[in-house]
């Protein structure tokens, strides 16, 4: 690696989105030859920061230099023109069409005539290149994830990139994948390409990195070469001091368990594993919160326990009876509620008012309905109460949901899913995308709901926030549980190393006198 | 069998479905680029009372043909208009597209013969029946296959060439990637809009010359309701073929057939009710929907356009 | 400068008041156009459109006729449409409605003579119901449980029945004192659904207004309704709820078909008192525009289904009075839809140039890059 012209360098690059600085003055060089890890957590600005590069977003300021000259970047093709490549998390291939065909589209490789000889005997060779195996005329959805994504290198290769992005590349791969994939990155850098890679993953950091930029809230931490750290310090810079919100926390008698989940395995929508045998317990009146990068199986782990996910193996129980894989209205008639990741798209009716949204589980209750009728004066009467009690802000209640801001629409998910204090409480990442003030009601009201002895299982990518309000923390990595920890006074850079990856604890016996305890059936 | 009796119940079942061919290459195009198009029943009766009436006053059938297929052209473009465009509800907007080519065609058909009165019963200039030499002579096939009309005979040339353009060309190759998946199409900069606009219009053309077929050679002439239903079963035909431009072939044939025999047994005076033998084909559209959609849910091989009937915006996510 | 259609923030509720008006008159100015084109006077023709479908006692009463089928269809449709579910079949579903009446109507009372005649209809509506349920249960359990398209379902299962009347009535139910005519004897007069005298209408206008007022209760005031309208707006939302979309599906295509197939009964027994090639003429098709039009509301449903007959019958009318083809009715109708269909648009979208683009497309994406938290 010689201190020649960089491939990339960006500087004083500055993006906003209402509500967030994406991107606070970041600065960035790559050079020729080099894997550059960008390393950060969620919502640490890295995704906006190789969008900005590769065209999709515009800077509000800063500049970009490719290989020395100052670009403009106003779409993936000026960008792909001044060679640089990206690979997304999610791919853009054609299933049901070739490799060959995939590469080939959009180009004007022949006018008319579609003749891939010359694409299939250029793409092999450039595959043997760097190492990768590829069957050019195999068709997308026979391939495994492993090889759509070389497809997906190939692609930017094909059109000469030279300055190769790759976001999070591994999430989706195998651990023989990824080996694979590093020995192609490897060549690749052996042939001058720069190699820039998003991830989170200190294992893979320290393995095939040259350099690492560490991001946290919009801003560079800092860039070190990597055989001048280690992953201790890294998980320090990632995950920063923790800032104490001054929350309110008192303690609360623990009771009985309530929920019990033991060896669940599941897989997510792409039939890869995102659950491997995951095992805790949560009591009335704790919080134990679920840290961890999105995408280590979070979600799925919330859809298997409310009902919207098969679980392949393992079993729920909430307070001791079975539920697992039983239907969602099952579950819900176990007084388990579910804060959804997604506020308009599951959790509500967009179209709906909000006093019909409120009611989304409740309708059918006695105390709402006389026969098949809706009693819709006493519905009136408990909207009315709810939003006041909740303090969502809406004209009345009768606007459609969708109108409401991102906080009102979280405070009418929380008022429907708290008003009946429930036994089992499942809140996934409940104060995303929120402003401060939101974000500190639902706090106010998670610990509330504490207090009056709900067991509350919090799906958060906030380390701070989980530190503030959790009794327990168990970290989730590539579907399984790396350790859980007591939240008061806990080790922050062990929390980090864990979420990385790249440290395993036993389960603590805590856990395990509750899943004993639990064992009579009920 | 007798095989006089073959060669002119084959003869008969091409005729019958050339008209429905055209249609369903037609609608396989369009539907390739994503789009659904419902209205092709009236549009077939567009393209039929128009060849028919411009054909007539101007004693060519070649004009009949040109305007045909431009009045289809045309009720593409509207549809594409709607859909694309303005992203109404295609099933919707393809529905209304029939009634009102329907009902204008019916009005045309009062108005556009000679002095304003009435193209039906009229007599205009049609396609006769060419005999090709030498493969006319072909025992069998030569005369079953080689004694039609020149629109049958394009009709050959059709179904190799619209497979050939679909599997074999670049455009092809980039019409079947944005009926795919018009989002990674669009990324690797393909122009979405434009392609379904085209392809949209390049089906009502195809329309409109099957609807050319029914009045210029096949009955010939107008009366109300020509195409007998045609238009809604290529829909089913499209489903059929899977998108094939080759299989539509077969699936012609076997609706020329159907249409055939049945002719034929009416004529000899038979026991089955026709009217089952005219449900066969809706029936069989069902059971292979039901055998596809299975089968799709299993692999990723065939099935239709994964994003037939969707709207399609960059900045949304829908 | 590129124009381009963006989506609003918020629909635009003036627009959507002044659309249906403005869509009404776009369409009338094309007829004119039309009519212009062949030398008739537009004006002429639309006083003799409104005169012969309302300007007298008897013009009236037939356009109510030719309502009550699109009425009850359309009825059927909307209640399909509200969960997303495109029944194209109620045209199908109007069949064997009439098929199984005109069973009753022509079979029973040869075995039960004395059977009085409410007796008769009642089983004959029931009938014709269950059979027009029965046709929409096929498409409905294709879909739930084989994710099958049921735009296609539906449309091939409308031929199936048009073909199953004609095989009936031209066969095995043939009028043996017929003389050729196509259709099944007549019904005895027990089994003819009663008319307001002096006029065609009968009463298959109550069964409509029932049917409203049936499906106005349960969409505002019952807990299905209230399912309807969750599943139909966000069906991942019911599924999070823990409501069965499967079973919804089925019931909700029981009652859709289950109008038609009234309708079909209605027609069947009330006007031509004989299953003939008179009762599939399209009001299944015809309903569909009329649901659409009418915003799926049931009560808008019967004012636009009465205008829509209204149209159809001066169409007619007109045919007599200015010997114009009934067509001119077919094509105004299909021009309203359109200026319909083309003016929704307006509700959602709004007209962009590109200097606004950026700003446009990157609070898009900053609001739903907010929502991700990304």
């Amino acid at each position: 690696m010689t201190a020649n012209t960089p491939a990339v360098r960006m500087t004083g690059i500055i993006k906003r989105f209402p509500g967030v600085l994406a991107n606070d003055q970041v600065d960035l060089t790559v050079y020729p030859g080099e894997i550059h890890a960008l390393l950060g957590e969620n919502g640490a600005g890295k995704s906006t920061l190789m969008s900005i590069l590769f065209g999709i977003y515009r800077p509000d300021e800063g500049e970009i230099e490719v290989h020395g000259r100052r670009v403009r970047l106003n779409s993936p093709r000026d960008a792909i023109q001044h060679g640089i490549g990206m690979v997304h998390q999610h791919f853009m291939l054609i299933d049901v069409q070739t490799v060959a065909e995939n590469v080939t589209l959009g180009l004007n490789e022949s006018r008319f005539l579609l003749n891939l000889a010359q694409t299939k005997r250029r793409i092999v060779e450039l595959a043997q290149r760097y190492g990768m195996q590829v069957d050019p005329d195999a068709r997308i959805w026979q391939l495994s994830v492993g090889e759509q994504q070389r497809v997906e290198i190939l692609k930017m290769l094909y059109r000469g990139a030279d300055v190769l992005i790759l976001d999070e590349p591994t999430a989706v791969l195998t651990p023989q994948e990824s080996r694979d994939l590093f020995i192609t990155l490897r060549r690749m850098a052996a042939e001058g390409h720069a190699v820039i890679f998003i991830t989170h993953k200190l294992d893979e950091v320290m393995a095939i990195s040259d350099r690492i930029t560490v991001l946290r809230s919009g801003r560079v931490v800092s860039t070190v070469r990597t055989c001048d750290t280690n992953k201790e310090e890294l998980a320090r810079m990632m995950v920063g001091r923790p800032i104490l919100f001054h929350v309110d926390k008192p303690p609360v008698q623990q009771g009985e368990v309530v929920l019990t989940v033991q060896g669940l395995q599941a897989a997510n929508d792409k039939r890869l594993p995102a659950l491997q045998g995951v095992s805790f317990a949560i009591r009335q009146g704790e919080i134990l919160g679920i840290a961890g990068v999105a995408g280590n199986g979070q979600r799925e782990l919330a859809e298997v326990i409310t009902g919207l996910r098969h679980a392949s193996r393992g079993c729920v129980r909430i307070r001791g009876r079975e539920v697992t894989n039983a239907t969602p209205w099952r579950i819900i008639k176990q007084r388990v509620s579910h804060i959804p990741e997604d506020r308009l798209g599951v959790g509500l009716v967009p179209n709906l008012p909000v006093s019909d949204n409120i009611i989304l589980k409740d309708y059918h209750e006695p105390k709402f309905s006389r026969g098949p009728f809706l009693d819709r004066p006493s519905i009136r009467r408990f909207v009315d109460q709810l939003i006041r009690l909740f303090e969502i802000a809406t004209p009345n209640p009768e606007t459609p949901v969708k109108l409401l801001s991102g906080g009102n629409l979280q405070r009418t998910i929380l008022a429907r899913e708290t008003a009946s204090v429930p036994d089992l409480l499942v809140a996934v990442h409940p104060t995303r995308g929120l402003d401060v003030g939101a974000t500190e009601s639902v706090h106010k009201l998670l610990l509330e709901q504490r207090s009056k002895r709900a067991a509350i299982l919090l799906i958060s990518e906030d380390l701070h926030e989980l530190l503030a309000l959790s009794d327990r923390i168990a970290v989730l990595y590539e579907g399984e549980i790396m350790g859980v920890l007591p939240a008061q006074n806990a080790d922050v850079e062990k929390l980090g190393l864990m979420m990385a990856g790249a440290l395993r604890e036993a389960v603590p016996s805590g856990c395990q006198e509750g899943i004993a305890r639990d064992a009579h059936p009920n | 069998m007798n095989p006089e009796l073959i060669v002119s119940l084959l003869a008969v079942t091409i005729r019958a479905g050339t008209s429905l061919l055209y249609t369903t290459i037609g609608e396989i195009y369009t539907e390739r680029s994503g789009v659904i198009n419902l209205g092709l029943e009236g549009m077939l009766l567009m393209g039929a009372v128009t060849a028919f009436a411009a054909a007539f006053h101007s004693k060519s059938v070649w004009i009949g043909v040109a305007v045909a297929i431009a009045v289809g052209g045309l009720l593409g473009l509207l549809h594409a208009f709607l859909t694309v465009t303005l992203r109404s509800n295609q099933t919707v907007t393809g529905l209304a597209l029939t009634i009102f080519a329907s009902g204008l065609a019916s009005f045309l058909g009062q108005r556009l013969g000679p002095q304003g009165q009435p193209l039906v019963g009229q007599i205009g200039p049609r396609f006769e029946r060419l005999a090709l030499p030498v493969l006319s002579g072909l025992p069998l096939m030569g005369r079953a296959l080689f004694q039609q009309d020149v629109l049958v005979y394009a009709s050959y040339l059709l179904v190799p060439a619209a497979w050939f353009f679909l599997y074999k060309t670049r455009p092809g190759l980039y019409l079947r990637a944005v009926g795919e998946n018009p989002r990674t199409a669009d990324a690797m900069g393909l122009p979405v809009t434009r392609t379904r606009y085209l392809y949209t219009i390049l089906g009502g053309m195809l329309v409109g010359l099957g609807g050319a077929h029914l009045s210029l050679a096949y009955t010939p002439g107008w009366t109300e309701n020509l195409s007998g239903g045609r238009g809604w079963i290529a829909v089913a035909m499209v489903i059929f073929a899977t998108w094939d431009p080759v299989r539509a072939w077969l699936g012609a044939i076997l609706f020329g057939g159907i249409n055939a025999v049945q002719l034929r047994m009416q004529a000899a005076g038979t026991n089955i009710p026709s009217a089952f033998l005219h449900m066969l084909p809706f029936v069989f559209t069902i059971v292979i929907l039901v055998v596809i959609t299975w089968w799709e849910a299993f692999s990723k091989r065939v099935g239709s356009p994964a994003a037939l009937g969707t709207a399609y915006s960059r900045e949304e996510k829908d | 400068m590129r124009i381009r259609i963006e989506k609003r923030l918020s629909p635009s509720r003036l627009v959507s008041w002044l659309m249906p008006l403005v869509s009404l008159l776009l369409a009338l100015a094309l007829g004119a156009v039309l009519l212009q084109a062949v030398h008739v006077d537009p004006l002429r023709t639309y006083r003799a459109m409104f005169m012969g479908a309302f300007g007298s006692r008897y013009n009236l009463s037939e356009t109510l006729v030719k309502a009550i089928p699109l009425m009850l269809c359309a009825l059927g449709v909307s209640v399909a449409f509200r969960m997303r579910f495109w029944n194209i079949g109620a045209e199908g579903q109007l069949a064997m409605g009439g098929i199984a009446a005109a069973g009753v109507a022509l079979f029973l009372p040869r075995q039960a003579p004395a059977m009085s005649g409410w007796m008769l209809l009642s089983l004959s509506a029931l009938a014709g119901f269950a059979a027009g349920a029965a046709w929409g249960l096929i498409p409905a359990v294709l879909k739930a449980y084989l994710r099958v398209n049921e735009i296609i379902t539906t449309l091939m299962l409308n031929y199936i029945a048009i073909l199953l009347v004609e095989y009936l009535f031209y066969g095995p139910w043939k009028d043996p004192k017929g003389y050729g005519f196509p259709g099944t004897a007549e019904f005895t007069p027990a089994a003819w659904l009663p008319r307001l005298p002096g006029t065609r209408v009968h009463l298959g206008l109550l069964f409509s207004v029932l049917a409203a007022l049936f499906i106005w209760t349960v969409l505002t005031h019952t807990k299905w309704g209230y399912e309807i309208r969750v599943i139909g707006e966000n069906p991942r939302a019911a599924a999070y709820a823990g409501m069965n979309l499967a079973r919804n599906m089925i019931l909700i295509m029981l009652l859709s078909g289950g109008l038609a197939g009234l309708a079909g009964m209605a027609e069947v027994t009330g006007i031509a008192h004989r299953l003939t090639k008179g009762l599939t003429v399209g009001y299944g098709f015809t309903a569909i525009i009329v649901a659409w039009l009418a915003l799926l509301d049931p009560w808008i449903i019967l004012l636009v289904a009465f205008l829509l007959a209204g149209l159809l019958v001066g169409g007619d009318q007109i045919q007599i009075t200015m010997g114009l083809p009934a067509s001119v009715a077919l094509i105004l109708q299909g021009a309203v839809l359109f200026f319909m269909l083309g003016g929704q648009v307006f509700k959602q979208y709004h007209i962009a140039s590109s200097w606004r683009r950026d700003k446009v497309v990157e609070r898009h994406e900053a609001h739903s890059n907010q929502e991700a938290g990304r």
